[in-house]
């Protein structure tokens, strides 16, 4: 996926103009909320399970090197194979390799973000071959040709009707005057076209919600079945995971999966979680002859030991966008890349640059509700500050918000000069009420100045201090 | 690719400020071999009839349908009623696991039996289980010769046979009865563990819930008490 992050305020923009999207939004956001405020109040240990689940994924980031050992060791005990890739481009290579080994034509992908972010399925079609999204989210947007919005609805931006046209154009072996009207209809007429894909498909491709170094295996969460369909009917599995999902045991998982639908969906469990160890077992009637675990690092251990280790606890649940009051005006693509709402705010500018994503981490009222609703505990706001500082120290900003943030840090420190400051611009706001700031014209286009009470907060304070000594 | 394999490896150490040696390896060694239990919800430690009573409970939260019968005997007629209530074939594809062999098929002549995986064209399948988890009203399924992974996915509308014994309390519970059972897995999981709360559904499209998205739209538990 080729980012426009750096276009994030036309983008917004626009995305503020789709009335479609508007619609949408304000559809599934208050949705998403209840479901899991609802879901959080039924276990009486949630707020407990929160606290281990952090524990669990900090104590194995702080052992990454080893549990990535013992799980390769598992998954080579088991008949797999393990394909470590420094970068997008060598996992890309690595798949496109097993892919031509197999003599594949059609290749299924169960949903995975990972996927997303090596953009395979661009590559893959320029290798030959058939990629075929299968969860149904993704396979609308694949057929729109578009990049997903949210990290677990991919196509939650599009409407029915949307979804009919272009199941229209694209199903054009179906009878023309059939009924598209409503989803039972879509998703009976998607479950039909996708049967034919799974049966022929030589690769299939999953991600992993998590990896286990106790067993070599890998996990998939998903509702709809398209994930088991992909791994259990071709020849070849491929799981494609990046290097942070793995946690050391069965009970370690059981604690994150109990965090993870429940964050998610508000769901007790998904309808599937999958553990897959190697490839078919002999006597095995079915199940993939070949398992590939390609695991990817892209940036993240460098992560490691920095202030932003910490967001590589994420389950990618998506709680922190369906309670952010940003996402929940713009969408998922005004982001320009593959992660949106405030995880997107902090992962992005860490995997593709914060020359390119650093308007990400300003895009928020730091408001609070992404942190207060990870079941990882991620403090995405105070790392979205830690953006904003690299790009102040980076000199990354235009020359007249450097220059003005610079003269408002050098009056900063210097205590008198600015309260006498403070004071003046207090007086003289007051008398002239609300007036037209050209530099200010950003804020005040949407929203009034407010005119100042009188005096200035120091005034104040010093005065009730000084009344409360006496 | 090796090479990538230890840049990856020393990257990490140089991030983390120690190497991996063989104390650290010792420790999550340990650690995997004690897989000590988490927190785990007090739902689901209750006596054996209250979990059997949970499961069934939240088995039907996910529009899975139960149908308690007293002894296998009784599982062709539940069987036989069920797909008759539903307008569904009389026809089975079977999971070849002798498990199921108990079960007096011929109390119901009409009833069409086949075994093996799932075709394509199978509307109905019946397996058994590994275990019933209460904690979510879970079913584990365990893949192997006997038990095709395909059943639980292809067919419309599939059929569990389960016993009441076979319900634990929680995850942890049935990952130690698996546990316990690894030597018949090679010292392995099996190649696949599916853990299935209801049946396939999606909110893909206006975030409206749908049934039977890819696997089954229907997901039937036939609860033997015996």
């Amino acid at each position: 996926m080729h980012p426009t992050s750096h276009a994030f305020p036309e983008n917004a923009r626009r995305a503020l103009n789709d009335e479609t999207l508007q619609y949408m939004l304000a559809k599934s956001r208050t949705g998403f909320q209840l479901r899991r405020a609802a879901a959080a109040q039924r276990l009486p240990e949630f707020e407990e399970l929160r606290d281990q689940g952090k524990a669990i994924k900090d104590h194995a980031l702080a052992n990454l090197d080893v549990y990535l050992e013992l799980f390769e060791a598992k998954v080579t005990e088991q008949g797999g194979h393990v394909h470590w890739c420094r970068t997008a481009e060598e996992a890309r290579e690595t798949i496109l390799d097993i892919c031509r080994n197999a003599g594949a034509r059609t290749v299924t992908k169960g949903k995975s973000m990972i996927a997303e972010e090596i953009a395979i399925n661009d590559h893959l079609e320029a290798a030959g071959f058939i990629p075929i999204e299968t969860d149904l989210g993704e396979y609308i947007i694949q057929l729109r040709k578009e990049p997903p919005s949210h990290i677990i609805a991919p196509a939650f931006h599009v409407s029915k009707e949307q979804v009919a046209d272009a199941f229209r154009a694209a199903h054009t072996d179906l009878p023309p005057e059939r009924s598209l009207e409503e989803p039972r209809e879509l998703i009976t007429e998607a479950r039909l076209m996708l049967r034919r894909r799974f049966q022929e498909a030589d690769v299939g491709i999953t991600g992993a919600n998590l990896l286990i170094a106790e067993t070599g295996s890998t996990i998939i969460v998903t509702n709809e079945g398209n994930g088991d369909l992909t791994q259990t009917l071709p020849k070849v599995h491929v799981v494609l995971a990046s290097i942070e999902k793995v946690v050391p045991t069965l009970e370690d998982a059981a604690t994150v999966l109990r965090l993870l639908a429940r964050s998610a969906t508000g769901q007790e469990f998904s309808s599937y979680t999958t553990f897959s160890t190697g490839p078919r077992r002999p006597g095995d009637l079915d199940g993939p002859e070949q398992f590939h675990v390609v695991l990817l690092d892209n940036g993240r251990s460098a992560l490691l030991g920095t202030e932003f280790q910490e967001v590589l606890r994420c389950i990618r649940c998506g709680a922190c966008m369906n309670h952010c009051p940003v996402y929940g005006a713009v969408g998922g693509h005004a982001y320009g890349w593959v992660y949106p709402g405030p995880i997107g705010a902090v992962l992005d500018p860490a995997l593709i640059g914060l020359k390119e994503a650093g308007h990400l981490p300003n895009a928020s009222t730091f408001c609070g509700r992404c942190e207060a609703v990870c079941p990882m505990r991620i403090p995405l706001p105070k790392m979205m500050r830690h953006w904003r500082e690299k790009e102040f120290a980076e000199k990354l900003q235009p020359a007249t918000m450097r220059r003005g943030i610079g003269a408002w840090g050098w009056l900063a420190r210097r205590p008198a000069l600015y309260h006498a400051a403070v004071r003046m611009a207090v007086r003289t706001l007051r008398r002239v009420g609300t007036l037209p700031l050209p530099m200010l014209q950003g804020w005040t286009e949407h929203r009034d100045l407010p005119a100042p009470e009188g005096r200035s907060f120091q005034e104040l304070w010093a005065e009730r201090r000084g009344g409360s000594k006496r | 690719m090796s090479q990538s394999r230890s840049q990856i490896l020393a990257g990490i150490a140089t991030a983390l400020g120690r190497t991996p040696d063989d104390a650290r390896r010792a420790a999550a060694r340990a650690r995997i071999a004690g897989h000590a239990r988490n927190l785990v919800p007090a739902r689901a430690q209750v006596d054996a009839e209250a979990q059997v009573r949970l499961f069934v409970q939240m088995a039907l939260e996910v529009s899975a349908t139960v149908a308690r019968v007293p002894s296998l005997d009784a599982v062709p007629d539940a069987v036989a009623e069920y797909l008759a209530g539903h307008n569904l074939p009389a026809e089975l594809r079977l999971a070849p696991d002798p498990a199921l062999d108990p079960i007096p098929w011929q109390r119901r002549p009409t009833l069409t039996l086949s075994r093996g995986r799932a075709r394509d064209a199978d509307a109905v399948s019946l397996t058994g289980a590994f275990a019933g988890i209460a904690e979510t009203g879970t079913l584990m399924l365990v893949s192997g010769a006997e038990r095709p992974t395909t059943l639980n996915f292809l067919p419309d509308t599939h059929i569990v046979v389960l016993t009441a014994a076979q319900i634990v309390g929680t995850y942890e519970d049935a990952w130690d009865r698996l546990r316990a059972q690894s030597a018949a897995f090679e010292g392995g999981l099996p190649r696949t563990v599916n853990l299935i709360t209801g049946p396939s559904r999606t909110g893909d499209i206006e975030q409206t819930i749908q049934l039977g998205a890819h696997g089954p739209r229907r997901l039937h538990i036939v609860l033997v008490e015996e």
